[in-house]
């Protein structure tokens, strides 16, 4: 309990120390100013744009930014996807990988575009090293940096004022990954490796086993051990919010994740950036107690949900302590980290859409596996995806002020810009799509044949397994709970719609209400304005964040972790 | 119209409302409220089920027949709530009907003609000449080209005093309906028949013309939204129990009915119901305070304005200036000074003359008749008033006019007067020069009196965002000190039309709303740029084209109550949306439990208010979700009062009315039919 408390405490304290300066830093990049100290990057980005043509001083309309974003994107998806049904033919490929089938190679490739990084293959056994390395690493990249471009594009859309310019998405992507993504993975590389992590192009390692032992066939004296570039990937895994492993373990495996020192700071790394772009967005609006108010409603959010977590897990299975089991809390966990460690990172790899797990989810008690579950479900915005997590909260912001503002009498308002009917069918779109796309696509799954085949275990906890991929999926968060066999076609069809859903159809409405939103005048703030930084609008925008949560998914919920909860208290289990 | 209250309940309007409720159960008519659509739609389904129920004897009959009938009673109250708003306006339209009826008109072939045609005032044309005689009605709107007539507008404003209409003149616009007292005239129609004032009028009080304001369209939006969530939500729960019973082989899939009941009550009814009724009996409000809006859009806007343009005569003070003291010259008594000024102002009848006297007589007890008197009225050339009385001649009147003419009597000028005067003027008031034969007095202090309770309700409008502007003719001086006294926040002053447009655009670039009043044709391209524009009835033609709104009382202070009858609107909205959704949380602890009841009971956890009878719960929910409209109806119609506050306090105290009560209500309210239920289902 002392320990959760001291990591907790130490690791938000410090976060909120470096977030602020990360903050600022990328809003002063973002708006042109760039450090003196940063000249050679800056040399480096006009390379870039002479390149590939860019005209950096052309501004663009939110349609233009839209299609650069899709085409962009749209090539990416292609070249991973080509990649991937061809990467037996390619070069790094040691172990005699094979290539993927076209359905696993297009549900990969839409996880790894659309920042999700659902894995429906398992690192070690499906993918080259090629294909990590170009493919999906370099996707990691992208992913992250389309994300930031998008949020950036919207807070100009609050800052300026009659214009139907909101900057130029080939500036602001390059921006992000040569001044954020790319020195921020180099530097979280180095300290990976200190802490253990592997960086080589090795073959897989054939170890003999201390101690051998048989299964119902034959005795097994051996193991293979995979190896490969892990430290380099590892970085921008948790930084952009990607979450796609090396290997299928994930951050459980101890080449990707080593210590207990690690383990905090991979959790450090995946939220970095999220609340980074919270300060961000203060400092471009000139109003930092903006950027305060978010962080701040975001981390009371989080931590209730880590305290609840961890006191269920805390509390574990009751049938295992009738059976005079002691510690009935390591079940699913490394031992290496803890219940603390374990708690810290479920959570926050949860409610970021990174996706990458220390845990598994699926052996996490039915409360403890609801929290990540509801965290997914809130709509990935307490913190969230890079520039994901900023514009999915910005949306929840605008329908919280659009009910508040017109119990003070006045048509809403928000950072003086007025809210109207274009806000508000952007702000449904980005707060509800995902919700409604994992209601219906688990819908499917639960009654057809094709669905139901892939559950594991039965009752509550099947349902809480189909539940969870494609809420995971749907918000492009990746995790899995554990359980499902998802490389089927239908699974793999099924997510990755539900990853284009969640990811594009927000994107294209942020980038439509940036547009409107950069287009209206600005009304200067009075006292009969909604303050929109006090506790009292803390409290309610907290709330409408559950509301819609609960409204959303209290049915699924209860006939899955919260029954399964209830049963377990009368000794059945699943 | 006649000023009748139509109080909710009149018998009358709820007839109509009755009738017009089964009338809107059409599809057609429901397009326009698609979440009410949606539970009409629910409506039919359960009911097809119910027949289908009743027919096959199914255990169970009882459930789906009650349910749809409250499922259409749902709808009903909804489609109630409307038409007890809009039929509250038909009342009065239709007196204003009356008062149009079998107009006739007396039209003139020119100017000078001397024949006139008696013709139908439905056939009149815009720019038609017509003449206009003792008790006439006034067949079309128009402006007077010649002649003044005193004109009875109670059949518009409600009001009986009758207004003077002059040809050339800021006032000179008569309104179809009204009944002409005296006088002749000659008047030429400004607009085509059918297209009056009181036509404009019967229209938008039918709120047959109505159209969504953008703010109605944004939260209709977020009702859309929540809508379809809903919809998926349900069929995600069906998929679930179906799910959930092939899994544990036990219980039943939830049927339909439940799950429509489910969804009708997680929809957010309440709000759908009555958000037209609030629109439309927000347009009514401002009608009883004898203001008409031209647009649901305009009043909306209302409740933005931060910027108030208020004309200092009217608004901030009376029109007249009234005594405010007396300041004797060096060797006069006060009680000297104060005889002199009363009789000066024996048998003046101007506010001023007025205001002396009563300030004298009740502040030095004079009180004296002469027997016989020679009234002096003000005249231009002299620019002095007073009576003479006997050989002695009393005077009063402006320090130059009052110079000149002791100078001429040889009188002598006390050298004090000047700065007494200069001081007067300084401080904003109007010196007034009195004397007795050829020795002045002294001077008595006009002032421009602000209306009582101006300034608290400057104050408060401050606190609320809202900046006052005083907009005057008088000069910079006295323009400071009145708007220093009255708490206007800026004034205007020698403020010529142009001024008062520019001033309005300079706000506007700044992203400020505007509002302002305005009568005069100089007022109209002003009233055109402002956001909220609202012109006098008496005002010319071109003042009411150009406005928004039209206050048929001329009163410019109203601008206030119209401010606040707009944020009223968009509070009602919010309150009751809070309300809607805060709702579903009670709703959702009834429903989930007891359709689940047959398969799990473990589910029981979340049924906090342990109600027992499963259906019976899922019914008390849907009968709440039902009432609580009727319930709301009287708040929809008078709106949540505003009273100005901080944006702050208001949001905590409606958050907590509206927020919290409507978390906490529902869970009494099913629970109280539940055990009505309970007692029924026992009964039988």
């Amino acid at each position: 309990m002392i320990n959760f408390i001291i990591q907790l405490s130490l690791f938000f304290i410090i976060l909120s120390l470096i977030s602020q300066f990360l903050g600022k830093y990328m809003a002063n990049v973002f708006e042109g100013n760039i450090y003196g100290w940063l000249k050679p990057l800056h040399t480096l980005e006009g390379f870039v744009y002479k390149i590939f043509k860019i005209e950096a001083s052309k501004e663009m309309s939110w349609i233009d930014y839209l299609i650069g974003v899709l085409v962009f994107n749209a090539i990416g998806f292609l070249v991973l996807f080509l990649t991937l049904i061809f990467q037996a033919y390619l070069p790094l490929n040691q172990y005699h990988i094979k290539n993927m089938s076209w359905d696993l190679a297009l549900n990969t490739a839409v996880s790894f575009v659309t920042n999700t990084n659902w894995q429906a293959y398992s690192g070690e056994s499906a993918a080259t090293y090629f294909s990590q390395m170009t493919g999906l690493a370099l996707q990691n990249f992208l992913s992250a940096a389309t994300g930031i471009a998008v949020a950036t594009a919207l807070i100009r859309g609050f800052v300026r004022k009659t214009t139907i310019y909101i900057g130029n998405f080939y500036v602001d992507f390059t921006r992000s990954i040569l001044y954020v993504l790319l020195p921020l993975s180099i530097i979280a590389s180095l300290i990976l490796i200190s802490q253990g992590i592997i960086q080589n192009f090795s073959s897989y390692i054939k170890a003999d086993l201390l101690i051998p032992f048989k299964d119902s066939i034959k005795e097994i004296t051996n193991q293979i051990i995979p190896m490969g570039p892990v430290a380099s990937q590892e970085a921008i895994k948790l930084l952009g919010t990607n979450g796609g492993g090396f290997f299928n373990a994930n951050s459980a495996h101890p080449f990707e994740n080593p210590t207990a020192f690690s383990n905090l700071f991979e959790a450090f790394l995946i939220i970095l950036i999220p609340a980074s772009l919270f300060f961000t967005f203060g400092y471009m609006v000139k109003d930092k107690r903006q950027g305060w108010f978010l962080y701040i409603v975001s981390l009371v959010i989080l931590i209730s949900f880590m305290v609840i977590q961890y006191y269920y897990e805390l509390k574990g299975n009751p049938i295992l302590k009738h059976l005079g089991v002691k510690n009935t809390y390591p079940i699913g966990k490394e031992l290496r980290f803890g219940l603390s460690g374990s708690s810290i990172f479920t959570t926050i790899t949860t409610t970021t859409s990174c996706g990458a797990v220390n845990t598994m989810h699926d052996s996490l008690t039915p409360i403890g596996g609801l929290i990540p579950m509801s965290l997914m479900a809130l709509g990935e915005i307490i913190f969230g995806g890079v520039g994901s997590g900023l514009y999915g909260m910005i949306s929840m912001v605008i329908v919280a002020v659009f009910i508040a503002g017109l119990m003070i009498g006045r048509t809403p308002e928000y950072l003086n810009k007025k809210i109207e009917a274009k806000e508000m069918w952007s702000s449904v779109i980005i707060t509800l799509i995902a919700g409604i796309t994992a209601l219906l696509l688990s819908a499917m799954a639960l009654i057809t044949k094709s669905g139901i085949s892939s559950i594991e275990n039965p009752g509550p906890h099947g349902l809480s397994e189909i539940l969870y991929a494609y809420i995971s999926a749907a918000n492009n968060n990746g995790s899995a709970f554990g359980g499902l066999n998802a490389n089927t076609v239908f699974y793999n069809i099924t997510t990755a719609l539900a990853m284009l859903i969640g990811r594009f159809f927000p994107i294209g409405a942020v980038l439509y209400m940036a547009g409107s939103l950069a287009n209206k005048k600005l009304i200067p703030p009075s006292a009969g304005t909604l303050p929109t930084h006090t506790p009292v609008f803390g409290i309610w925008l907290a709330f409408i964040i559950l509301i819609v949560g609960l409204l959303t998914f209290l049915p699924a919920f209860s006939l899955g972790p919260i029954l399964e909860q209830m049963l377990m208290l009368k000794g059945v289990l699943f | 119209m006649k000023k009748k209250d139509t109080s909710l309940f009149d018998k009358k309007i709820l007839k109509e409302a009755f009738i017009n409720s089964f009338k809107k159960l059409s599809p057609l008519e429901l397009l326009r409220n698609p979440v009410m659509l949606s539970v009409e739609i629910g409506a039919v389904i359960t009911t097809l089920y119910a027949i289908f129920d009743i027919i096959s004897k199914v255990k169970y009959a009882w459930f789906s027949v009650n349910i749809s009938i409250w499922l259409w009673f749902t709808v009903l109250f909804s489609n109630f709530a409307e038409s007890i708003a809009e039929s509250r306006g038909k009342v009065r339209a239709s007196s204003l009907r009356e008062s149009k009826s079998n107009l006739m008109a007396k039209k003139l072939e020119s100017k000078t003609s001397k024949e006139y045609t008696l013709v139908s005032a439905n056939s009149l044309r815009k720019g038609d000449m017509f003449l206009m005689e003792k008790d006439d009605i006034i067949p079309i709107d128009g402006e007077l080209i010649d002649g003044v007539l005193l004109i009875n507008e109670s059949a518009v404003t409600g009001e009986s005093a009758p207004v003077v209409r002059e040809a050339g003149t800021d006032k000179s616009s008569i309104t179809a309906g009204t009944k002409i007292v005296s006088g002749t005239a000659i008047a030429i129609a400004s607009v085509n028949a059918g297209e009056t004032f009181i036509d404009k009028m019967i229209s938008l009080v039918e709120g047959a013309k109505r159209r969504k304001t953008p703010n109605e369209m944004a939260l209709d939006i977020l009702l859309i939204s929540l809508t379809v969530v809903f919809i998926v939500v349900v069929i995600n729960f069906r998929a679930l129990s179906y799910y959930t019973v092939n899994s544990i082989h036990k219980g039943s899939v939830v049927s339909l009915v439940v799950l429509i009941s489910l969804f009708v009550c997680l929809a957010p009814t309440t709000i759908a119901a009555l958000l037209p009724a609030i629109g439309i009996a927000g347009m009514d409000r401002l009608f009883k305070r004898n203001v008409i809006a031209l647009s649901g859009k305009a009043i909306e806007a209302a409740g933005d304005v931060n910027v108030l343009l208020l004309d200092k005569t009217g608004t901030i003070t009376y029109g007249d200036r009234q005594a405010h003291d007396l300041l004797p010259v060096e060797g006069v008594s006060k009680e000297e000074l104060a005889k002199v000024a009363y009789v000066s102002s024996i048998g003046d009848t101007t506010a001023e003359g007025k205001s002396i006297l009563a300030f004298t007589k009740e502040n030095y007890k004079i009180d004296y008749t002469p027997n016989s008197y020679k009234l002096m009225e003000f005249n231009a050339s002299t620019r002095l008033s007073g009576v003479d009385i006997e050989n002695d001649i009393y005077r009063k009147g402006s320090f130059d006019a009052m110079i000149k003419f002791i100078k001429s009597l040889n009188g002598e000028i006390p050298k004090d007067l000047e700065s007494i005067v200069s001081k007067v003027a300084k401080e904003g008031g109007t010196p007034l020069v009195v004397s007795k034969n050829s020795k002045i007095y002294g001077v008595v202090y006009l002032k421009d009196i602000i209306k009582p309770g101006i300034k608290e309700r400057f104050k408060d409008l401050r606190k609320a965002g809202i900046k006052t502007i005083m907009i005057t003719g008088d000069n910079s001086l006295t323009a400071a000190t009145i708007a220093a006294e009255a708490g206007v926040d800026d004034f205007l002053a020698e403020a010529k039309p142009e001024d008062k447009l520019s001033l309005i655009r300079k706000y506007q670039e700044e992203g400020y709303m505007v509002a302002m009043t305005g009568d005069g044709t100089n007022d109209a391209p002003a009233l055109a740029q402002s956001d909220v524009a609202v012109a006098m009835n008496a005002g010319t033609q071109a003042a009411k084209e150009a406005a928004n709104m039209i206050d048929l009382d001329n009163d410019p202070s109203k601008l206030l109550d119209i401010v606040e009858t707009g944020k009223e609107i968009l509070i009602t909205r919010g309150a009751i949306t809070t309300f809607s959704i805060a709702n579903d949380i009670a709703k959702y602890f009834v429903i989930i439990p007891a359709s689940m009841s047959n398969s799990y009971k473990e589910l029981n956890v979340l049924n906090i208010l342990h109600l027992s009878h499963a259906h019976l719960a899922i019914l008390a929910a849907v009968i709440f979700n039902a009432v609580v409209i009727p319930m709301l109806i009287p708040l929809a119609l008078k709106g949540v009062k505003y009273r100005p506050m901080d944006a702050q306090t208001l949001l905590v105290k409606n958050l907590t009315i509206y927020g919290v009560g409507g978390i906490i209500f529902p869970f009494v309210g099913i629970y109280v039919i539940y055990l009505m239920l309970e007692l029924i289902w026992r009964g039988l």
